[in-house]
């Protein structure tokens, strides 16, 4: 599903991604690990779009489909999602209004007319009650006066709605308490099938307790320096960094 | 005969003998100030302050230096700086203290500059306030001859602050002074500058001075007005200042004294990076008029701008802040912030305000507030809760107000000169006795 | 001017013949005492009112024009307007829509005007289409029924002539200011609105209005008068735009509120803004006056500006009476070459009167924007409280964005705040939405909608929806 190849990112001319390879396919979930400043939101930003990132060597293909060449939206209409890591706050502008645009853009891309409204505000409800988010918070200004935890919720009631095929997500865990932890944890799990993929970026292995993923990825110094199964992150979670680091070098 | 041509009059009695370039400067300056003469209220610059206490005034021309020295020793800041003083705007070589200046430091009364430094000085005297900027500063280049020219070389960092100070005699006849004070700061250099305006309690004088401050890349200059002259004293002012890359600004404008007082502050960040702090404030009472107008002109990219401005007016007296703030096209990702706020201490004080933004480019964060209000009344219901009795606590929280812009001050002997004149002229209802010691007992608990 | 002038000029104007000549629709370009009496005498109008007018245009010939607002134009020739000119007749205009430019019906569409309006906003002889005339009519006995009057100036002065005497000009002076002097003078059209003691008008006065005044004059003259207790909510201009052959606007409009009154009064304004070079588009020189006369009585100015070339403009509140409540909630928007200054004026001269004041500004292409704004608190206005903000979004690096608020405060017990902020669109909130999947331009109209919730919160309904696809169709083809 997404191919990354010999990515090499430079940021305000400083060099993060130094020839990163990653394949996901679908149904698989696969987490990123790693310490600070290792370029692990590098990665998604660049995946999703962001301005300011130069790739200056490498591909990025995702469904066969050259995503470098596609601007931020049609990524997101294409199914390449980006929770955020510090969700935006867009001041007047509904939460409601969003879900619904972004919703009726994905389908017009898919060559689908708008989503009838009483559709649609079942579908809100349903999955805002998933996300134990009281109603009122659609009719609030998009992340506006959020709590951190709220924002995060926020951001998968998306996922939820939008259907991604890819979803990445950016430090989902952070600053969150265990139960809101949790919360979160059952939305990304209720995404998981056999056709769509997901790409945890998580600094602590915590939530992989919550979501089990198949494939975790160190990455070092702007390469993933080593690919395990779900007990790697176990392992770094015991021992840190360092040896991953060590034995990369050796 | 007009209020111009009756002001300059007065320089066919000054001593002769300038050099050509001064002589052809202040004609110029003539020139100008005759053609526009005295600014009235149909100006906007000049909206809220009426000028004609100036303009039909008779000012002459002090001819001595001389000081009472127990009368000086009260005056002056007690502080270990380079001072250099001007008596009626003349040069008192007797209460100057300019010896042991490091290498690198150059302070000179302007007379002796003129005459001794003439192309250094020259190039850069009049470059940033020209004789347009308004009419007095045409009419301080038609009569400047005295004031001080501080030039540091590049890299010079000055051990002691350069205290200038201007002090106004209670003369039988007014006189007027056109001070010019020029500071020129090299790359990297750094000081601490002092303009202290003071003087007898029944000064009736009038001061229009010109200050002009040249930072190189990557200078700092912490600039201080402190404006205490007798309120019977008419002041005008203009600070220019032009600001090269990565250069710092810091300005702090205290108004306590004199009973009109107009201070222009311009700023121009010319060079990428540079930024400036205006922190003002003013504490004006009886029938003081002070009016400050400040300009930060926002030249180059990634500029950064901060300023402050407090009021606190009491009996009939009036205040005026004008801020502006320019944003250049192409000056892209700029921050100009901008803050004015008043308590009103009387119901026939008025204060008029006017925070200006003027923006041309996109890439910008600029934001401007201005409040005027009284005491925060839950803060005053929190202090009596206490035990304070509400005068204190009125008294405690004027205070508060002023210190805001006071905790930015970075010379102590400042900061307490003026929160002791403020807790001083605090009106009697307020019981002041031990003000502030109150008041620092409560900060250092 | 002393009475048997007045006599004179009267008789000469008749011995000329010129005012006699009813076939005569238009006047020759020109204004003098004659091209008054013309006007007075089309209208009908008392001797007073002539009076009146005549010493309105006495006043203007001493006056200059405004040099202090941030805009720039050419000087305007005042003796090349013809300051008559009588509504076209039915035959002249469009017989359907089809003769109606498709560029016009387009933006119609975009705006969601519903289609029977269509016609009379292109200005299609109207009895020819639909049968408006039958609603206005329904609407018109609705109000007579509450015995709220409604009706044009003109008729105004020749039924009600001592109420409109009583109140016409005491709020905005003949001398107020070179463009008020001017209508003054010449104003030939405008409504009238008396809602009398105690009574709540029954319906927003926007929807008969849309339909029966697409065609306004040059020189507009608006009086709306709420006596005691009375309320009325009363929307002027419409979404549509509106092409007009005539350069100079030049209104009037004053509202008077008496003890426990309440007057809301909404503007959306979307005039011609001239071609993408700055050609053309009207000059709008707009006094629009609130007094607060009565105890407890409240004013509330809402305004949505997209449209003329140069907007000079700023609706005001006089806050007389006590606990009196003046409001202002204004979205502009300039594109292309256009130049808006504008803002208002809150005078506190009652104890604990309050004013709001909440503007947005959007700046984008290579327009030009100032909000001007004065708060007066006088000696005697105990209590007073205002609070401003004043927010501009610029669109691009070629337009500007300008805050001039002026404040006088002569009254300790006021408290008075004003805030303001100037940004472009933050370039995260963007991506935010393009990473949602919404494209760039319909994510730069989502977060400018937004900024300007405040203000589309207080419209009428009906054009709080209009107002956002207003929005949309004027910042088009600004982003990228």
């Amino acid at each position: 599903m997404l191919e990354v190849k010999d990515l090499h990112v430079t940021v305000e001319d400083k060099v993060i991604l130094k020839g990163l390879n990653l394949t996901i396919n679908a149904g698989e979930v696969h987490a990123i690990m790693g310490p600070n400043g290792a370029g692990k939101s590098t990665l998604s930003a660049v995946i999703a779009g962001k301005d300011g990132y130069e790739v200056t060597q490498g591909t990025i293909l995702f469904e066969g489909q050259d995503v470098l060449e596609m601007e931020i939206e049609e990524r997101a209409r294409a199914g390449l999602l980006l929770g955020f890591q510090y969700p935006i706050e867009i001041p007047g502008v509904k939460n409601i209004y969003l879900l619904k645009a972004a919703l009726n853009a994905q389908r017009a891309a898919r060559g689908e007319g708008e989503i009838p409204a009483p559709e649609f505000m079942k579908l809100v409800r349903e999955k805002s009650t998933d996300m134990k988010m009281d109603p009122s918070f659609l009719q609030r200004a998009v992340n506006e006066g959020f709590s951190g935890g709220e924002k995060k919720r926020n951001e998968i009631l998306q996922m939820l709605i939008l259907q991604p095929k890819l979803a990445m997500l950016d430090e989902i865990d952070s600053g969150l308490d265990i139960d809101a932890m949790k919360v979160v944890a059952d939305g990304v799990n209720s995404l998981r099938n056999a056709d769509r993929a997901i790409l945890l970026v998580t600094h602590y292995q915590r939530l992989l307790n919550h979501i089990v993923p198949d494939h975790v990825h160190v990455l070092v110094d702007g390469r993933i320096v080593k690919s395990g199964g779900k007990d790697l992150a176990l392992e770094l979670e015991e021992r840190g960094y360092d040896w991953v680091l060590e034995e990369s070098v050796a | 005969m007009s209020a111009p041509e009756r002001f300059l009059e007065r320089l066919t009695a000054r001593r002769g003998g300038d050099p050509s370039w001064v002589a052809a400067r202040r004609q110029a300056g003539a020139a100008r100030f005759e053609a526009m003469g005295f600014p009235t209220r149909r100006d906007e610059q000049w909206k809220y302050t009426d000028v004609r206490r100036i303009a039909e005034g008779d000012f002459a021309l002090a001819t001595d230096a001389e000081f009472d020295s127990a009368r000086f020793d009260e005056q002056r800041l007690d502080i270990d700086a380079y001072r250099l003083v001007l008596v009626d705007g003349l040069f008192s070589p007797a209460l100057s203290e300019l010896d042991g200046l490091p290498s690198g430091v150059s302070i000179e009364p302007l007379s002796q500059a003129i005459v001794a430094n003439h192309e250094a000085v020259g190039g850069s005297l009049g470059r940033l306030a020209g004789v347009d900027f308004s009419p007095f500063t045409a009419l301080n280049t038609a009569f400047a001859d005295e004031g001080a020219i501080v030039r540091l070389a590049s890299g010079t960092v000055v051990d002691k602050p350069i205290y200038v100070l201007l002090l106004s005699r209670a003369n039988g006849q007014p006189v007027m002074s056109h001070p010019r004070i020029l500071i020129e700061a090299g790359a990297r250099a750094e000081a601490t500058i002092i303009e202290h305006y003071s003087g007898e309690s029944e000064a009736a004088n009038f001061t229009n001075v010109v200050t002009e401050v040249l930072l190189d890349r990557g200078a700092i200059i912490d600039h201080y007005k402190l404006q205490e002259a007798a309120l019977t004293d008419l002041h005008v002012a203009s600070i220019h200042v032009d600001q090269g890359r990565d250069s710092r600004f810091n300005s702090y404008n205290m108004n306590l004294g004199g009973a009109l007082v107009r201070t222009d502050l311009v700023t121009d960040l010319n060079g990428e990076g540079a930024e400036a702090a205006y922190n003002g404030l003013f504490f004006v009472q009886g029938r003081q008029h002070v009016d400050n107008h400040t300009l930060v002109n926002h030249n180059a990219p990634r500029t950064f701008s901060n300023e402050n401005y407090k009021g606190v007016l009491d009996d009939r007296s009036r205040g005026v802040f004008n801020g502006k703030v320019f944003v250049k096209k192409d000056a892209q990702q700029i921050e100009a912030y901008q803050n004015n706020a008043n308590l009103l201490l009387s119901d026939r004080a008025e204060i008029d305000t006017k925070p200006e933004l003027v923006i041309y480019a996109d890439d910008v964060k600029c934001s401007h507030g201005a409040t005027t209000g009284q005491l925060d009344e839950d803060a005053v219901y929190a202090l009596r809760s206490r035990g304070i009795d509400e005068p204190m606590a009125r008294a405690l929280l004027t205070l508060a107000f002023v210190g805001e812009v006071m905790d930015k001050v970075r010379l102590n002997v400042i900061a307490e000169r003026v929160e002791r004149a403020v807790a001083g002229r605090l009106p009697e209802r307020f019981n002041l006795a031990d003000l502030v010691e109150t008041a620092e007992a409560i900060q250092e608990a | 001017m002393a009475s048997e002038e007045m006599e004179q000029l009267v008789r000469r104007e008749y011995k000329q013949g010129f005012v006699t000549d009813i076939e005569s629709e238009t006047v020759p370009p020109g204004l003098d005492e004659s091209t008054i009496a013309f006007i007075s005498q089309k209208k009908e109008e008392p001797r007073w009112m002539l009076e009146w007018r005549l010493e309105a245009y006495h006043q203007w010939l001493k006056m200059t024009p405004p040099s202090w607002s941030h805009l720039e134009y050419p000087p305007i020739d005042y003796q090349a307007i013809s300051y008559f000119s009588a509504p076209k007749k039915p035959e002249d205009r469009p017989q359907s829509l089809d003769e109606v430019d498709p560029k016009l019906l387009e933006t119609y569409e975009k705006l969601g005007i519903p289609l029977h309006e269509r016609a009379a906003l292109a200005g299609v002889a109207v009895d020819a289409v639909f049968d408006s005339v039958s609603v206005a009519t329904t609407f018109k006995d609705k109000l007579h029924e509450a015995g709220v009057i409604f009706c044009s100036i003109s008729e105004a002065i020749r039924e009600y002539p001592e109420l409109v005497r009583q109140y016409l000009g005491t709020v905005v002076p003949q001398s107020d200011n070179y463009f008020a002097a001017l209508n003054s003078a010449v104003f030939t059209d405008g409504s009238f609105v008396y809602v009398p003691e105690g009574v709540k008008c029954p319906m927003e006065l926007s929807t008969y209005f849309r339909i029966n005044a697409a065609n306004t004059g040059q020189f507009e003259r608006t009086l709306v008068v709420c006596d005691k207790r009375a309320q009325v909510s009363y929307l002027e201009g419409c979404t549509a735009p509106m092409r007009d052959e005539n350069q100079l606007h030049a209104a009037v409009v004053e509202l008077v509120a008496l003890e426990d009154a309440y007057i809301k009064y909404s503007t959306v304004q979307n005039w011609y803004p001239g071609d993408e070079n700055g050609k053309g588009g009207i000059y709008n020189f707009v006094t629009k006056r609130g007094d607060c006369r009565g105890d407890r009585s409240r004013i509330s100015w809402t305004q949505v500006e997209t449209g003329s070339a140069i907007t000079w403009k700023y609706p005001s509140c006089m806050l007389r009476g006590k606990e009196s409540i003046g409001e202002f909630y204004s979205v502009a928007v300039t594109n292309g070459r256009q130049q808006a200054d504008t803002g208002t004026k809150m005078i506190h001269i009652g104890e604990n009167t309050r004013s709001t004041i909440v503007a947005k500004g959007i700046a984008a292409g290579r327009s030009d924007q100032a909000y001007r704004g004065l708060v007066k608190i006088g000696p005697r206005a105990k209590g007073a409280r205002n609070y401003t903000q004043c927010d501009s979004l610029l669109i691009g690096d070629q337009c500007g964005a300008h805050t001039f608020p002026y404040q006088e405060i002569g009254n300790s017990t006021a408290t008075v705040e004003h805030e303001a902020t100037t940004s472009k669109i933050a370039d995260d909130q963007l991506f935010y939405c393009r990473a949602r999947g919404i494209d760039e331009e319909d994510a730069v109209s989502m977060i400018v909608n937004g900024f300007c919730k405040d203000v589309f919160q207080e419209l009428p309904m009906e054009f709080a929806v209009e107002a956002e696809a207003l929005l949309n169709v004027t910042l088009e083809g600004s982003v990228g």
